[in-house]
Order: structure tokens, then sequence, then C-alpha cells
């Protein structure tokens, strides 16, 4: 294991991620755990973990995003378009356009040749459409992402789930089961729904350009279908999407 | 009737003054504050005589009622007759920008939201309604009006919110209709406004009570279309680099264009900025410190967020050199010709922006950003301003790639805050700031 130079915390609505890096950007070491309102102690403890783990000095710079940036010490503080953006790039090496779905933001990232954002669309105030939608309702029908995604592939036609917003989807899911109706089309029909919202934010993806998809979301592979589905393109997941942003944090304080 | 009139009469020219002047006295004793230090210029001297303008204007509307007669109108009601007839003129959609900036709104909306208005409505008209019900007001008190004077340029909200405004003060309601403009005017609906003009004169009489004299008519027109000139070329001086001020510093000092057009006190104004705009162009005084990047606003302002906003900007770099919502007011000026009232009014208050397609409002945006050097653009999505709002994520796509710039959307309201979300919003400015680098 080569030693890190640069430390990428993405302290999320959801999860706290952060990836220790070597000079090649390579991760070295990663860390995921659930948020926890106190970000800074989070981080704390977080940050001494990975540098126990992997022997890195107590000065090595450290790259922030996510909701909590500014309340991780940190070297510099990005937010999660400009650190998605430049870890997708790291990690797949060309332009594209990526689709993030984390735990209360959506976003659609146009990026260029060196990484940077060219372009970027963001769900409005509500989190419809984002990955709190489905932890939410999943939840509800305890549900785990795996076997939801074994369910979705399992359903013989998807059962229409109107409600986008995660209040009202939660309460027409729970009458849908009531109804009868078969769990593995509503599962199916949640994740179309879905996507639909998403693919509307991601509008025209001009053709010709890589479509790539980070954030938690991207390790449901349902979840990767169905939005492939719903923009009738081919979907590249970047390999471990969690960590994209800490990674672009980390590149970011990278010398 | 009489003692009324007195008290109007000495409310807007000794007492507003005396009070103004006394103000400032105690300033001076207090000596100057040192000004923090931020990322702004200098601010505007003209600042301190627009308090003093508006406070003026909103104390006499105090005792206004009883003493002349009151209209209450929408800010793109062609005004001149009324002022021809000596009418004080009260505007809700300012007095709703003025409890936005103190941010009252949620208080005073509220009222009305308890009376059934729902929350979808526009935070001017669910403002002002409140403020109708409950009688709260930053301004102590509004004069109740004799006629109410809506025009549909703006919206179709007005017509029911001045509908509302009619049953609840049982007075008259004039309308002036102006259809809305895909692509060109056409003659006949240009032939309708005019139409409605002069109905506008005869009932604006009858409550009045008294005749229009055509010749001070032609006096008012002719002052609104010197004040929109004399507007524009305060707007133009954003032009220069760096620009002498902040597209923000225009959304406040837009009030005498919006609420006061047609009055000797607007031009005189106006030409007072204009001097101090130049002054501070000829010594290269910027409205912000570090001008970098220069970005155009879309729609109306975030008003309980103005400073916070400005600030994130101007201390990266970036400053607001042009709005399209400041050079609306800027845009008709050449359309008014005092000679022709009817016909020349007609054009000139069917033509604005928000009464215009998307094509024009692209055509707009794309020369104001030609015109002014901009990079970027921020599209303020304003849940109150539907009209003003819907296409924008196409302009956004259309601005980007023919205009090759970078643009935001940020979604907001332009006086309630409840239907803000602090952090999206920062995450959005920043992003977009970042992107710069």
């Amino acid at each position: 294991m080569s030693a890190p130079v640069a430390i990428g915390v993405d302290a999320g609505s959801t999860t706290w991620k952060a990836v220790a890096v070597d000079a090649e950007g390579v991760v070295v070491a990663s860390l995921v755990e659930p948020a926890d309102p106190r970000i800074e102690e989070q981080t704390a403890r977080g940050l001494l973990a990975l540098r126990a783990q992997t022997g890195a000095p107590a000065e090595t710079p450290v790259g922030a995003t996510g909701y909590g940036r500014k309340l991780v010490v940190a070297s510099r503080a990005l937010t999660e378009i400009t650190c998605h953006a430049r870890g997708a790039f790291t990690r797949m090496g060309r332009a594209g356009v990526l689709l993030d779905i984390g735990g209360q933001d959506t976003k659609v990232i146009r990026f260029g040749d060196g990484g940077e954002v060219q372009d970027f669309a963001m769900n409005d105030k509500c989190a419809a459409g984002t990955g709190r939608f489905l932890e939410v309702i999943l939840a509800r029908l305890r549900v785990s992402y795996d076997e939801a995604a074994g369910a979705v592939a399992r359903a013989v036609k998807p059962v229409t789930v109107s409600s986008t917003c995660t209040v009202f989807a939660e309460s027409e899911v729970v009458s849908l089961v009531a109804r009868g109706e078969p769990l593995e089309g509503i599962l199916r029909g949640l994740h179309q729904a879905l996507a639909t919202r998403v693919a509307s934010l991601a509008g025209r993806v001009p053709e010709g350009r890589p479509l790539f998809m980070s954030g938690g979301v991207a390790l449901n592979r349902a979840m990767v279908q169905s939005l492939g589905e719903a923009l009738g393109r081919r979907l590249e997941v970047v390999p471990s999407p969690q960590l994209v942003g800490a990674l672009g944090a980390a590149m970011s304080v990278l010398a | 009737m009489i003692s009324r009139r007195v008290q109007y009469e000495l409310a807007g020219r000794v007492v507003g003054p005396a009070l103004m002047a006394l103000q400032g006295a105690q300033r001076s004793l207090r000596g100057r504050r040192p000004r923090p230090d931020g990322p702004f210029g200098p601010p505007l001297e003209a600042g301190r005589k627009l308090k003093e303008l508006m406070t003026v204007q909103y104390l006499q509307g105090r005792y206004a009622d009883g003493a002349v007669p009151v209209a209450w109108a929408t800010s793109g009601f062609p005004v001149e007759a009324l002022r021809a007839l000596g009418f004080y003129v009260h505007y809700p959609e300012n007095h709703g920008a003025l409890c936005g900036a103190r941010r009252q709104v949620p208080e005073i909306a509220g009222v009305a939201e308890k009376a059934g208005y729902s929350a979808d409505l526009c935070a001017y008209a669910r403002t002002d309604l409140g403020s109708v019900l409950s009688s709260v007001t930053p301004v102590g008190r509004v004069p109740r009006p004799d006629l109410l004077a809506c025009c549909t340029n703006i919206c179709q909200t007005v017509l029911y919110w001045y509908r509302a405004l009619a049953e609840h003060f049982k007075v008259p309601l004039v309308l002036i209709d102006t259809p809305y403009n895909y692509g060109e005017p056409k003659p006949h609906h240009l032939a309708y406004v005019k139409e409605q003009l002069a109905e506008l004169v005869q009932a604006a009489e009858r409550v009045g009570g008294r005749r229009l004299d055509s010749g001070e008519l032609v006096e008012v027109l002719e002052r609104s279309r010197q004040g929109t000139h004399l507007w524009r070329e305060c707007l133009a001086t954003g032009t220069r680099r760096p620009s002498p001020w902040t597209g923000f510093d225009g959304f406040i000092h837009m009030a005498p264009i919006v609420a006061m057009r047609g009055t000797e006190e607007c031009n005189a104004y106006y030409r007072l900025l204009k001097d101090e705009l130049e002054d501070r162009v000829a010594r290269g005084v910027g409205g912000i410190k570090n001008e970098r990047y220069r970005l155009l606003w879309d729609n109306l302002p975030i008003w309980y967020r103005i400073r916070e906003l400005s600030t994130s900007f101007a201390e990266a770099g970036f400053n607001f050199v042009c709005t399209t919502y400041t050079n609306a007011w800027a845009e008709t000026a050449d359309l008014i010709r005092p000679e022709d009232p009817g016909g020349s009014g007609a054009e000139a208050y069917s033509l604005v922006l928000l009464n215009r397609d998307l094509p024009n409002r692209l055509r707009v945006m794309k020369g104001l950003a030609q015109q002014f050097g901009v990079q970027g653009a921020v599209l303020h999505s304003d849940r109150s301003c539907k009209p003003y709002s819907i296409g924008q994520l196409d302009l956004k796509e259309r601005l980007a790639e023919e205009a090759h710039l970078k643009v935001v959307l940020l979604e907001a309201d332009h006086a309630d805050p409840r239907a803000f979300s602090e952090e999206q919003v920062k995450t959005r400015v920043q992003a977009f700031i970042e992107s710069f680098a």
C-alpha cells in the first residue's frame, strides 16, 4: 500500500464518507458511516481511524465536501457538485454527464476534459427523486436494497405509483400493499417513478456524451436499470459510487 | 376635508422633510460609522435621499385619504392620467417588497392564508390582502382607496387580487386588460387597450371629481418618459468596468420609477443618482471592490436575502451588472409620445417584458448579456411569480448554447422566506462560483 498524501471527507445528509488517496489518486483506504448530526465529532473520530489504518501523518491535507463541509476542519471545502465531477473524472478518465443521486439531492453534472464543471442542475426544494425517497419507502416495506433489486427483477409488471412526493408515496404504497398488489410490482413501480423524475431533471443529455452515475443510490442495481430505461441510454456506474464525492474532495487538495 | 388636506400637505412638505433632516443631523452628530471591511465599494450617497423620498411618500400616504383621491395601482398600471387628476397612488407591490425586505411577510401573509387565500398565491397578493385584513404594515398606515387600478400586463393574478380588494373596500375597479403578445403586437390588441385607456379617464374623473386637463396629462407623460429615460441611463452605467454599482443596488433604487413614475421628485432623484454613478465611473469606483466576473440576474430579487446573496457573490468577485427586472422599467421609454397619450400609452404598457413571449425574453437577455459583457447568469425561479419563472429551464439551455454563459437556476420566492431553502441555495451558489475557477 502506497502512503496516502491526501484525505477527502464527504459529510453528506445520510452518510459520512472519507477516503485516503496516494499521489496517483488511487484510494488506499476508505470509511462509510451513517451520518451523525454531530459532524465535527464524527469527522474527528473518522479521521483518527483513517490515519491509524493508513499511517497518514496528522498534517495530511484534508479536502471537505457535502452538506457538513463547513463543519469539517479542512484545507479546502468545495461543493459536492465540483467534487463529484472531479471524482468521477479521476475514476473514468474522460468528460461526461454524471447523475449523482444522494440522500437529499439529485444532481446532473456535465463536466469537461479536465473534470471541470460545465453545467449542473439539481432537484428543487423537495426531496422527491432523491435517495431518501427510496430509503423511507423501502424501510416502510422492510425491504433492503439487495432484496429490492431482486424483487424488481422478478416483477412481472410494474404497479403504477403515481406520487413522487416521499410523504404521499409512502401512504400510496401502504394502500397498494393493503389492496393485495404484489410487492415486486410495487417496488418496480417505485423505481420507475423515481427514475422518471430523475430523467426529467437530466433533460436532454447530448448524444455521444458518456453517462455516468455516482452516489449511494448507484449501489442499487434495480435503480441503475430503471434509470437506464427511463433515459433510453446505458449508464456506467462509477466504481465505488458512494465514495466519488470524497475522492473529488481529496483530489482538490492533492498537490 | 380642508384640515385633512392641510395635514396631507404638511406631512409631505414639512413634517417628512423635517424628520429626515433631524435624522440626518443625528447621524452627523454621531459621526459616520466606519464601514465594515466588506467586499463592496463605498455606499451610494444617493441612498439617503432615496430613503427620504420613500419615507416622505409613505408618510404623506397616511394622510392621503380624505385629502385627495386615492388609487391603489399595480406596478405596470398606466398611472399618468391618475397623477394628472391629482390622485395619491399607493403601490401594494412596492409595499409588499418593503414587507419582504423587513422579513414581515410570514406574519402578514399568514393573516390572508388564515382567511382562506392559498399559500400558492403570489406573496405580494397575500401580503397585501393580509395587511388589509389586519392593518399590519411597516409604514404606519396605508390610505384607504377610492379607486382600484389594475393592469394585467404583469400577470393575471392581479385581476383576481384587485377584484378581492374591490369587494372588500366596495370601491370601483378599473381594469386595463392587455392581451399577451406572441411576436409583434397586433393592431387590434393595441386599439383595444387604447379604448380602455379612454374609459379609465372617465372612471378616474368620476372618482376624482374633476375633468382631466389634457395639458396636465401631457406634462405627466413627458415626466414619465424622462424618468424612464433617466433610469435607463443610470442602468447603462453598469456597462462600464468596474460597474459603479451592483444589480442589487438597482433593486433598491428602482422604487421611485415603480412607485413615483410621472412625478418631478422621481426625475430629480434619478438625475442625482445618475450624476453620482457617472462620477463613480470617472473615478473608477466600483459597486464591489474586486470585480472579476460580471453576471446577469433574471426575475425579481429575493428581498429578504439581498444582503446575504450579494455578499457571497461579491466576496468571490462577482457583480450583477444588469438584471432583467430593473431593465423592464427602462425598456419602453421611447414608446411614450406625450402628443399621443392613448396610442403610445397602449404600446408602452402592452409591450412590457412580462406581457411578451419567451423568444422576446431570450432576445432581451442575450442583448443585455452582450451590452453589459457578462459571463454568467443567475435565473431566480420565483415561486410567487409564475409568468416570470415559466420557461426558465429552456432559457437556461439557450443562454448556455447561444450566448455561451454559465447559468444557474435558484429556486426561491421574492417575498416569502418560507419558500426559501437556505442550504440548497447556498450549495447552488457556491457550486456556480466554483465552476468559474
